[in-house]
């Protein structure tokens, strides 16, 4: 993962420079996917090739026994179930929440809306291990420590600054001719927000689910702070613990697992590259 | 909006008691799980708390402990060391990589999707795979890096290794975002500035010093802010990359509360600090912004 994106300078638009686009081109693409196709390697080939020194560069050996072995442990595939019920869960309250506070937010005159989007921003730039403490004690009192609730709870928390401010973008981009036009047909605000609204802020939401998803797939901290049971660890929690645990941790196990996590997050990123760039810029250029 | 102002004021106020109505779940689950949490830290921090009970108060001592504990220091200067370098050098590359991706190309569609992978990748992961890759003997990184003559000896075993490797980690991850939010400013800049500037005789230096590098001043502040703020709070890459080797502020406040409970109010404090010092970064960041920031930003 050391390879550096260019250094160079910018490439000018001119006819010449066509060569020094294509080599930083060529460097960032490099950059990006020789780190992963090393990783790819190292969980297909056998133990022998593993323990090799100097290592090999390209792969001598073929095997699926890697896959197999993380298939088969119960932890692992426990902690994709995790993994995924954590995410998914909180995603969908999020998303909720936030569109409808978005919503609000965006279209109502909500009194104090300034200073409640303020402060409802201003909570993106916790660090997160501020709130630990006083959370451990809560959860520990009221006997969640150890369920996944616990997570999804901050987790939900942490997400809904995001979430907001990207609805409350996407519904201040949209006109509100087709709400007036509801409204004097006799639609109530809610049924607006339902029959009229959601339909067209649809990509709003969609991009906020993926971002949201991804980001709570990824967490760690509180995972790894309010989970003690390993039968209740996501994957972000259990992978790092596959080397602890164990005397001779197995790398392709964990080159494997690694790879397994993350297909998800690859499949969402270029299948929806455009949508999340936008969620992206849009929580933090339109300011 | 307009429609509120347009109707009949009772309609009116039922809009606002409903819009209350909607924004209230949100800002109870904020309330509950960030704002109170982050106020009983403050409060745990000036007294002996332990996991078991809050304690009697004992003003700033815990705080005199912690500037004191060499571990807290040590932290303290690992967090610094890794947000200057980890920001400075995302901001330089994500502006060249910004660049690439604004010029036209064959295979630029394919470049942008692939840009953003690392950026999805889970950073605990991403460190597990980076200790795989420094391993003595077996790793590649290693083998090459002590090939050439740039290492001596094992990297994983190394604190000043440690904490380059976990830099070079949040590179490789966080770099997209810097570059993504760079591109959507240099999106923004109206090629006509830019044929003005051709036309008055800038060469592309020129421009790109004199231009487009000031007008995306609101974008690089913005990119700056975010990411000095998550690698000032950095968790995930320190604690899974330096396995108790080397600390950051977040894994000393970590390990006081949850790996050795004891340290309960000590690390209440150290979590006070952080968090002081993340507001006060944001504040000086949003400032400067609204200063200099409109010309540009005008969306």
């Amino acid at each position: 993962m050391t390879r550096r994106m260019p250094k160079r300078g910018p490439t000018p638009r001119a006819r010449g420079s066509t060569v020094a686009l294509r080599v930083a081109v060529g460097v960032i693409a490099a950059s990006v996917v020789v780190p992963l196709l090393w990783i790819v390697k190292v969980s297909i080939v056998d133990p022998v090739e593993q323990a090799q020194v100097p290592p090999t560069v390209l792969p001598h050996s073929f095997t699926f026994s890697h896959y197999r072995v993380i298939f088969a442990d119960p932890l692992f595939t426990g902690a994709l179930v995790n993994s995924l019920r954590i995410a998914g869960i909180t995603t969908v309250i999020t998303v909720l929440l936030g569109t409808l506070a978005g919503y609000a937010l965006a279209r109502f005159r909500v009194p104090f809306s300034g200073a409640v989007l303020a402060a409802i921003l201003a909570v993106s730039f916790f660090p997160a291990v501020s709130a630990i403490a006083p959370l451990f004690i809560e959860f520990r009192d009221l006997h969640l420590l150890d369920s996944y609730w616990s997570v999804v709870a901050v987790d939900t928390a942490f997400s809904l600054p995001l979430a907001v401010w990207i609805m409350v973008t996407f519904f201040r981009q949209l006109p509100t001719d087709l709400e007036d036009a509801a409204r004097i047909d006799g639609a109530g605000p809610l049924q607006a927000l339902w029959r009229v609204m959601l339909p067209v802020a649809a990509p709003g939401v969609a991009t906020t689910a993926i971002l949201i998803f991804i980001t709570v797939w990824n967490e760690y901290l509180f995972a790894n702070t309010f989970l003690f049971n390993q039968d209740g660890w996501p994957v972000t929690v259990l992978i790092p613990n596959f080397t602890a645990n164990q005397f001779t941790p197995d790398y392709g196990a964990q080159a494997a697992a690694s790879l397994v996590v993350t297909v998800p997050l690859a499949i969402l990123v270029l299948t929806f590259q455009r949508r999340i760039v936008a969620g992206l810029t849009a929580g933090a250029i339109n300011e | 909006m307009t429609s509120a102002r347009r109707g009949l004021a009772p309609a009116r106020r039922g809009e606002r008691r409903l819009g209350a109505l909607l924004v209230a779940p949100t800002l109870v689950v904020i309330l509950l799980v960030t704002l109170v949490p982050v106020a009983a830290t403050v409060y745990l921090s000036y007294h002996h708390a332990t996991v078991e009970s809050s304690g009697l108060y004992v003003g700033l001592e815990n705080y005199r402990y912690i500037a004191q504990d060499p571990a807290f220091r040590a932290a303290l200067e690992n967090t610094a060391i890794f947000t200057v370098a980890a920001v400075a050098v995302e901001l330089v590359l994500g502006l060249a990589v910004a660049i690439v991706l604004h010029q036209a190309f064959k295979g630029r569609a394919v470049l942008r999707s692939i840009v953003l992978l690392p950026w999805a990748f889970p950073l605990s992961v991403a460190a597990v795979l980076a200790r795989l890759m420094l391993q003595d003997q077996t790793g590649i990184v290693s083998t090459l890096l002590t090939e050439v003559g740039l290492v001596h000896g094992s990297i994983l075993s190394s604190r000043g290794d440690l904490l380059t490797a976990a830099i070079v980690v949040d590179v490789w991850t966080s770099t997209p975002f810097v570059a993504y939010l760079l591109l959507a400013g240099l999106q923004s800049i109206p090629s006509s500035v830019l044929e003005a500037a051709t036309v008055d005789g800038a060469g592309p230096f020129q421009r790109l010093w004199h231009v487009t590098l000031p007008l995306l001043r609101p974008a690089m502040l913005v990119a700056i802010l975010f990411r000095t703020l998550q690698a000032w709070a950095v968790y995930d890459l320190v604690y899974v990359m330096g396995l108790n080797q080397i600390d950051s502020l977040s894994t000393y406040v970590y390990r006081d509360i949850r790996v050795s409970e004891l340290e309960f109010a000590h690390g209440s404090s150290a979590a006070v600090f952080i968090f002081a010092t993340s507001i006060l970064i944001a504040v000086v960041f949003m400032r400067s912004l609204g200063r200099g920031g409109d010309k540009a930003a005008s969306r």
